[in-house]
């Protein structure tokens, strides 16, 4: 787990309600439905992938990683405009959870931080990078930008960027899978910043008063921007924050693939059998500022440095990879073949074109009055 | 003595109401909290509770009695051991209903002029006379006859009837999942709408009044007028959020506001303020068969108003269309909602004094239909823009540029806003009455165009 800059997360084993449930049925304790997932899921812990399964998460975050890599890279030289989130550090959160969704009938929705879920979607890179610069390959057609993409045909429902707006517009998603009863949830990721806005709860409220197929997913990376969760919230424990609503809680380390993969498994059971929304806290960290204009001096570099030696998702599945028999060379390859797509997409988004001028009028309103 | 019981106003706006049942009868002892008369408002039926101690001695309206003015005396008590004395009340009878002066009657919309030139109405078409807010409801419950993906959600919408009765029915025939109750939480809901737009559906979000859908803006602004464009024209989000827009009666400040301009001056919105019926109802099922975001802006004055509605299978207005309401020679008159009541009755002043005015209602407030009002313009070559809200950046600022824009050549005076006063609404009936436009105003500055 991503140990927090402040030593405030009691050992999940400690937890009162795990000792309710030792002694007594879920007829005795009637909060056996807020803690139950996260012993379901604390009983079997990391998901069991085979070695096709574990290359795949291997070189989807990888690929994450490298995109926006180089997604830095081309800010720096100025192809890249405006507001731009980099996802490095909280690849496992998006392969782990996604890996997990059925993709004919799932929805996702997030925040402004979306490259990395795009990319989970196996969404071709050359057309979120196209969209990065601005140009008219890119997904929206260079008029949304690294916090505006969406991709309907992959029920990629956006990159928000209002803070929170994503989670009440989730619940309409889920909402809409409900009325269509097709069988579908939505997946709908926030931070711990958004964790504070009102609209969260009033969403929790009609998520559960409804039993809406949805699954909230705050991604704790620990700063708001710039502000540490500890300095923001007074319940850092985020996973926590759905009891008032009945939601239960998951509290999940999101810089291990394995283990967000197992608990995304228990979530949507749970979810998808009619029993309403469940709350995961994924405990992660962003290695980069908030956006590329961070001068980051709310932290130091040390603790930067102690995440990416000691936690780092990808570092951790090579590990497990190499553990179960794989060569270093072979990992080398896989990483040599990631590089080249993203400079391709790279390549593919500084030689497309900006968008016709005339683009300026299109989009606006769908009909003609 | 004899106690007078009189027709109580149950609402801000009530003015007056159906006498539904009695449920003492005469000669019946009364305590305080019995339950004397059901009465029935356009907006609910409420029961009338009794607040003194005695006999019921008088029915002075017969149950069933419709449009009892409020104020009037509708029954008398006589309170305990007075039954002696009270021979003298009965010389003094309360007034029958019918002689009943109403109080402070709202401006009565006058007879439409009807110069309807939809094409969607043929010649020959029988007309029935509906209130708006049936007209909004068939409206609705037409488009969900037609289309499973229609449904209804906010406030009291469903098990209540609608807050001013515009949904009233509309849960017997559709049922809960297709009606829907919200909590009080109007940024959640109206993100949940647009997010229900996004993956599918077709919303209709109730605002119970457009004040509270002010903690709504961003979901009605961010996500379902931008969306579209920000995704290149992948994301639809066709909701439409309805409700009680602009000044009601003695509601105060944060309760009575025109929130047209607000939502006009966004892109990738369409804003439609229909005023009579046929129009609220025509429109409203273009709105909801849209593919765009429609705000739909209703009002709370115009609700228990009747007026024709054309006898159609399928009464559907274009969007962005005006109308003219009245033709005429001298000045025009642009207008919408709740003013083109008030510019028919400021045109029978001035016809009376030889001006011959035109009046054209904008109906959809974006896209504005600019053409109506330049070629009125050019024909009458002055205006007038009479608006219910505040005069700065109001449509009329914005219909005044369009004139010296696009119409400086046809201007034989300048333009004139009458607008409300550019304060909060005050509560006091005075104030709130000096604060708000009325026809004569708008005679006023018809004759101030018309050099008269």
């Amino acid at each position: 787990m991503a140990k927090k800059p402040a030593a405030r997360k009691a050992p999940a084993k400690s937890r009162a309600a795990s000792k309710v449930s030792e002694t007594g049925s879920s007829i005795e304790d009637p909060d056996f439905i807020l803690h139950s997932l996260q012993e379901e899921f604390e009983a079997a812990k990391s998901f069991v992938a085979n070695d096709e399964q574990m290359l795949e998460f291997y070189r989807q975050m990888l690929l994450i990683r490298r995109f926006e890599e180089k997604a830095g890279q081309l800010y720096g030289l100025g192809l890249i405009g405006g507001f731009c989130h980099l996802y490095i550090g909280q690849e496992a959160v998006a392969i782990g959870l996604q890996s997990a969704l059925d993709n004919d009938r799932d929805s996702v929705i997030t925040g402004y931080r979306d490259h990395g879920h795009m990319l989970a979607y196996g969404i071709d890179p050359k057309v979120i990078m196209a969209e990065l610069t601005g140009r008219e390959a890119g997904i929206s057609g260079g008029k949304g930008g690294s916090m505006h993409m969406f991709s309907t045909e992959h029920k990629f429902y956006g990159g928000h960027g209002i803070v929170g707006a994503q989670v009440a517009l989730g619940g309409g998603l889920a909402l809409a899978h409900q009325y269509n009863e097709d069988g579908g949830l939505c997946l709908a990721y926030f931070g711990d910043g958004a964790a504070n806005q009102g609209q969260v709860y009033e969403t929790f409220n009609m998520a559960a008063l409804w039993k809406l197929p949805i699954v909230f997913v705050v991604e704790d990376n620990q700063y708001a921007m710039g502000t540490a969760s500890s300095r923001s919230s007074a319940e850092t424990r985020f996973h926590r924050r759905g009891t008032a609503f009945r939601i239960p809680g998951m509290e999940v380390d999101g810089m291990n693939v394995l283990e967000v993969r197992a608990a995304a498994e228990v979530a949507f059971k749970h979810v998808r059998e009619g029993n309403g929304p469940v709350l995961m806290e994924l405990n992660t960290y962003r290695y980069r500022g908030h956006s590329m204009s961070d001068p980051a001096k709310y932290r130091t570099r040390d603790e930067v440095q102690e995440q990416r030696d000691n936690h780092d998702p990808i570092e951790r599945m090579k590990s497990v990879l190499i553990e179960a028999g794989h060569d270093e060379a072979d990992l080398k390859a896989i990483d040599k073949g990631i590089r080249k797509i993203v400079t391709e997409a790279a390549d593919f988004s500084e030689n497309s074109p900006e968008p016709q001028p005339a683009e300026l009028y299109t989009d606006i309103l769908v009909e003609k009055y | 003595m004899a106690i007078e019981l009189k027709m109580p106003a149950l609402s801000p706006t009530m003015e007056e109401g159906t006498l539904a049942k009695w449920l003492k009868a005469e000669g019946d002892a009364i305590e305080p909290g019995d339950i004397i008369a059901e009465i029935e408002t356009d907006k609910a039926t409420m029961e009338f509770e009794a607040i003194d101690e005695g006999v019921l001695t008088k029915i002075l309206v017969a149950e069933g009695a419709e449009n009892v003015a409020v104020g009037t005396v509708i029954a008398q008590i006589e309170g305990e051991g007075e039954g002696e004395d009270s021979g003298s009340g009965a010389e003094a009878p309360a007034p029958p209903p019918a002689a009943s002066p109403a109080p402070a009657p709202a401006a009565e919309a006058p007879a439409a002029v009807v110069a309807v030139n939809d094409p969607a109405i043929p010649a020959g078409t029988s007309f029935t006379s509906t209130q708006v807010r049936d007209a909004l409801r068939d409206a609705m419950a037409e488009e969900m006859r037609a289309d499973r993906r229609v449904f209804v959600m906010g406030e009291e919408v469903a098990e209540y009837q609608g807050a001013y009765k515009v949904t009233q029915g509309l849960l017997e025939e559709f049922g809960p999942k297709r009606v829907i109750d919200t909590p009080i939480t109007e940024y959640g809901f109206a993100g949940i709408g647009a997010g229900a737009a996004m993956g599918g559906l077709k919303p209709i979000v109730e605002f119970m009044t457009f004040n509270f859908a002010m903690q709504a803006i961003d979901h009605i602004v961010n996500s379902a007028a931008k969306t579209n464009y920000m995704s290149g024209g992948q994301m639809r989000c066709p909701i439409v959020f309805r409700g009680p827009n602009g000044a009601a009666s003695r509601v105060g400040a944060q309760h009575s506001q025109n929130y047209g301009p607000w939502y006009a001056s966004v892109p990738g919105l369409i804003v439609i303020a229909p005023y009579d019926s046929a129009d609220a109802k025509g429109l409203m099922k273009a709105a909801i068969r849209s593919e765009d975001p429609v705000v739909f802006l209703e009002n709370e004055l115009v609700y228990g108003r009747s007026y024709d509605v054309p006898d159609l299978d399928d009464h559907v207005l274009p969007i962005g269309k005006a109308r003219v309401v009245k033709e005429g020679k001298d000045a025009t008159i642009v207008t919408y909602s709740i003013g083109v009541g008030m510019a028919l009755e400021a045109a029978e002043t001035l016809a009376a004094e030889g001006i011959d005015v035109e009046i054209i209602d904008l109906r959809t407030l974006r896209p504005l239909d600019k053409q109506a009002v330049l070629d009125s313009l050019a024909k009458t070559n002055r205006l007038v823009i009479a608006e219910e809200g505040w005069p700065t950046c109001s449509i009329a600022s914005e219909i005044v540029a369009i004139c010296m824009e696009e119409g400086f050549d046809h201007l034989d005076a300048p333009v004139l806003r009458v607008c409300n006063e550019d304060v909060p609404l005050p509560y006091a009936a005075n104030l709130e009455k000096l604060a708000l436009i009325d026809p004569p105003r708008i005679v006023e500055a018809v004759k101030r165009v018309c050099y008269v």
